[in-house]
């Protein structure tokens, strides 16, 4: 073999060597210098190093460490002629060395041979704790033989010599037992030393490739694990770099190149975010911490709240990295805020609700009548304050006073009670309490209607109570108010009794003047019928002497026949006139409207008085406008008027003359006929006067003219029916102006 | 005063008065003037007289005893015999509704007494004499009333 053993040896242990100080490296290099043991009658250095080559070899071929130790110890017997022993190896965690190989050695009993570590009485156990080698010479007494320890050797001498890996403060592995009485040489522990090693390498490399396979089902347990959270686990490393993320991790903060846009956005977003979480504070504390991270969720974009919980780790070998787990706290968020919100609706509802308790208890005690809230058993759980002052007693009330109280409390307990037993929703009685104050009777009205929960359970019962003293009191009154007002009532029924006997009484008066007044009418008219009939034969008779139809009279006689006649004529119009008036007064002269022309009219009337005239030996002047046209009016009473007029013109006219004139006015709805005459006149004071009924100015019986002083009465108050007027102007001795003014277009 | 059966030239006035004095008076004016007179009290007998003695004008008073003169007046009107005999109310009653009543018994012109025999005469003549004259009718239409005031 071109490559020496140490040369191996160095390379299988590489790190090794590399990690021992100076301090240690002298027993390395003694090896490769091969101080080869020289013994009678041995085989030549050469030989012995070509033996250790082998032996090397056969390491190197064999990775078993039984095969390796039988190698070991085959090659032991063979070639430094050590042919019995035994090797050792403490499995690790053990307390026990087990024989893995042995050779020379006789008998069965070898395979069961066990050394335990915790029997400090063996000798060997301090030789493989404390790394000496030992030699246990052939017992020559008891004694020797109670300090040597069991072994396969038996009585033979034997050396013990720890395997470990030289140099080394690590424990011992193995122990090697070899049964010779000489001195062990250089070249035995140069076999104790490679055979140590290689046990050593063996054993840790089963220890490795076990450890390897642990790990790795440990490591895929460990993500399946990690995997099956749902929470979000994420190694980063100190910059922040995404070292281990689980499955939820992965779809928080990776996305390939196939995903959309929007997912590799939200992705590089949340990257972002947790790496600015984690930088900022995480690393600072080692501490773990717990806070809030918003994310987006790259499936919908919809905002996640997650609890970030980072903690620090150290590893030597990978350095430092944060482990952060992120709850979803999105739903909690949400839940809590809900929670938060009810919780804030409840305050709100309960603020309202102690409000409305207020004010339904401001509400209670304002009312004046008393309240009484009462549970199903019939305990009184609210009263207001006119309550209170009915069935609590009072602080420092006298005997009297609660008595009365005492009272009030088990009337109303028993009425109560009665509610409570009987079926009725609601109840109204009457309570005979007592004014604990006065301890006047107090008679009460009690309203009490029961309050059903939802399930229709008797919940409360809520009594008002009423003072009925007042109603009493004012139903006393109202009855007095109303005897006051029935007699009030008689008396205004006798009062208008007697007033319409009273009425009845004027109105058969007002009958009777009517009737009385119609009977003067018709008294008059008859009389003025009786009048007639014989003036009506005198005139007759006195006509017709005068025309001679009976012979000729004397002219003396005429004279006198003459006289008869005018004065007969004179009493006629007494008569007629009598009955004008008469006629007037009773309404029975009707107006009769027809259309006629003024001037026909007025000489109608001239013509009438044609003899007067013509005796007065007076100027008649008439003033009518050309193109006056016709009136509606009573054509008859006008022409009396007119006749009236003219006819006392010329009677109290001497010298001059009488002047007719018609006149429009009023934009032709009124026409004034004026009759102007120059004769006596009338003084302004007697003006008005000459209108009243037989007024004549010369009232002495001997007046100077004749007339009944009831033409211009008659006048007056036929220019009324007509609706129209009679004035005068008059200057005495001068003459007067009366004027008749009516509507050119009279209606009834 | 008695009627005279046979029919002369003049013309026949029957006169219904219930006062003598003023039928005599009228009577003898009217005879006078040159008219055949019948005289009657009451209303019963001018309508005799009226049926007998065939009237050419009828003066009728209207106050009357046994009949008055707007019931005599209705059944003149009402007879075939008497009914185209022009007549003509004469009263000493001067309230109003008289002449109302009068005309719609059917008297064909009104005279309020006192009436001075020659008045009377005129307002006779004046309806004896119209054309057409003695229909009743056509002296309604003409409207012959005539008041002597």
């Amino acid at each position: 073999m071109p490559v020496p053993a140490a040369a191996l040896v160095a390379v299988a242990e590489p790190r090794r060597a590399a990690a021992r100080g100076n301090g240690t490296a002298a027993l390395y290099t003694g090896v490769p210098r091969v101080r080869v043991a020289v013994e009678e009658g041995g085989a030549d250095e050469t030989d012995l190093l070509a033996a250790r080559v082998r032996l090397l070899e056969g390491f190197v071929a064999r990775a078993e460490l039984s095969d390796c130790t039988q190698l070991a110890l085959q090659w032991l017997a063979e070639v430094l002629h050590l042919t019995q022993s035994i090797c050792l190896i403490r499995p690790e965690a053990e307390q026990v060395l087990y024989v893995i190989g042995s050779y020379g050695i006789a008998g069965s009993g070898i395979a069961s041979y066990t050394i335990s570590l915790e029997d400090w009485n063996n000798p060997l156990v301090p030789a493989f704790i404390h790394r000496k080698a030992m030699f246990f010479p052939a017992p020559h007494s008891a004694a020797d033989r109670r300090r040597r320890p069991s072994t396969p050797f038996e009585d033979l001498p034997f050396h013990a010599v720890p395997l470990g890996v030289s140099g080394f403060d690590e424990d011992a592995f193995g122990l090697l037992l070899v049964g010779d009485t000489r001195p062990l040489d250089a070249d035995f522990h140069w076999f104790a030393s490679v055979l140590g090693q290689r046990i050593d390498q063996i054993l840790r490399q089963q220890a490795l490739t076990e450890g390897d396979r642990r790990q790795g089902r440990e490591r895929s347990l460990l993500y399946s694990i990690i995997n099956a959270v749902t929470d979000p686990i994420l190694l980063t490393d100190t910059e922040g770099r995404l070292l281990i993320a689980n499955a939820r991790a992965l779809t928080l903060f990776t996305a390939s190149e196939e995903e959309s846009e929007g997912r590799r956005g939200a992705v590089r977003m949340n990257n972002m975010l947790l790496s600015s979480a984690l930088s900022s504070k995480a690393i600072e504390e080692t501490a773990a911490t717990r806070r809030e991270l918003l994310l987006v969720n790259p499936v919908d974009g919809s905002d996640l709240v997650f609890e970030l919980l980072s903690t620090v780790t150290e590893d030597p070998r990978q350095g430092s990295g944060v482990v952060s787990i992120l709850r979803n706290v999105t739903d909690l968020r949400r839940a809590s805020e809900e929670i938060e919100d009810n919780y804030r609706k409840m305050r709100i509802a309960e603020v309202q609700a102690r409000a409305e308790s207020d004010r339904l208890n401001l509400i209670i005690d304002s009312v004046a009548d008393p309240i009484v809230v009462t549970d199903a058993g019939g305990a009184t759980s609210l009263m207001n304050e006119p309550s209170e002052r009915l069935f609590t007693i009072p602080m420092y009330a006298s005997e009297i006073e609660q008595r009365w109280v005492q009272t009030n409390d088990a009337h109303f307990s028993s009425f109560i009670a009665g509610m409570l037993v009987s079926a009725d929703q609601r109840r109204v009685g009457e309570i005979g309490l007592v004014d604990p104050k006065t301890g006047e009777a107090m008679p009460v009205e009690a309203i009490a209607g029961k309050i059903l929960s939802e399930h229709g359970e008797l919940t409360a019962v809520v009594t008002i109570l009423h003072d009925r003293r007042e109603a009493i009191e004012k139903a006393r009154l109202y009855e007095q108010l109303k005897q006051a007002s029935d007699e009030l009532e008689r008396k205004i029924q006798a009062a208008t009794a007697d007033i319409a006997q009273q009425n009845e009484l004027l109105r058969r008066q007002a009958i009777e003047l009517e009737q009385a007044s119609a009977l003067k009418s018709q008294f008059l008219a008859n009389m003025s019928h009786e009048f007639r009939t014989p003036l009506n034969a005198m005139l007759g008779y006195t006509s017709m002497l005068l025309q001679g139809v009976a012979g000729a009279v004397e002219p003396a006689v005429k004279r006198q026949l003459a006289r008869i006649e005018s004065n007969g004529r004179h009493l006629l119009t007494i008569i007629n006139e009598i009955l004008d008036i008469s006629r007037i007064e009773a309404g029975r002269m009707p107006l009769q409207l027809s259309t006629f022309r003024v001037p026909d009219l007025v000489g109608e009337v001239k013509a009438e008085l044609e003899p007067i005239i013509l005796r007065s030996k007076l100027a008649i002047t008439l003033d009518l406008p050309k193109d006056l046209k016709p009136i509606t009016s009573d054509r008859q009473k006008v022409k009396q008027i007119l006749l009236n007029l003219l006819t006392n013109a010329l009677k109290f006219t001497h010298h001059g003359g009488v002047t007719i004139a018609a006149r429009l006015a009023a934009r032709d709805r009124r026409l004034s006929l004026s009759v102007t005459d120059t004769g006596i006149g009338i003084a302004p004071a007697d003006q008005e006067r000459v209108f009243e009924d037989f007024r004549q100015l010369d009232n002495s019986p001997t007046r100077a003219y004749g007339g009944t002083g009831l033409g211009l009465s008659i006048c007056r108050r036929l220019a009324q029916m007509l609706d129209g007027e009679i004035t005068v102007q008059s200057q005495v001795a001068k003459g007067s102006t009366f004027t008749l003014t009516l509507p050119t277009k009279g209606r009834k | 005063m008695t009627a005279r059966p046979e029919k002369s030239d003049r013309p026949r006035v029957l006169l219904v008065d219930d006062y003598p004095d003023a039928r005599e008076m009228y009577t003898e004016y009217l005879e006078f003037s040159g008219f055949d007179v019948i005289g009657a009290g009451n209303g019963l007998e001018a309508l005799q007289r009226a049926v007998d003695a065939s009237p050419d004008i009828i003066l009728m008073d209207l106050s009357l005893p046994v009949m008055d003169g707007w019931e005599a007046t209705r059944r003149l009107k009402a007879d075939d015999r008497t009914a185209s005999i022009p007549v003509v109310a004469l009263t000493g009653h001067a309230l109003a509704g008289i002449s109302e009543g009068a005309k719609k018994a059917g008297c064909d012109a009104f005279v309020t007494k006192p009436c001075l025999p020659e008045d009377l005469v005129r307002e006779i003549r004046k309806i004896l004499d119209a054309p057409a004259a003695s229909t009743s009718k056509k002296a309604r239409r003409s409207g012959r009333y005539a008041k002597s005031s």
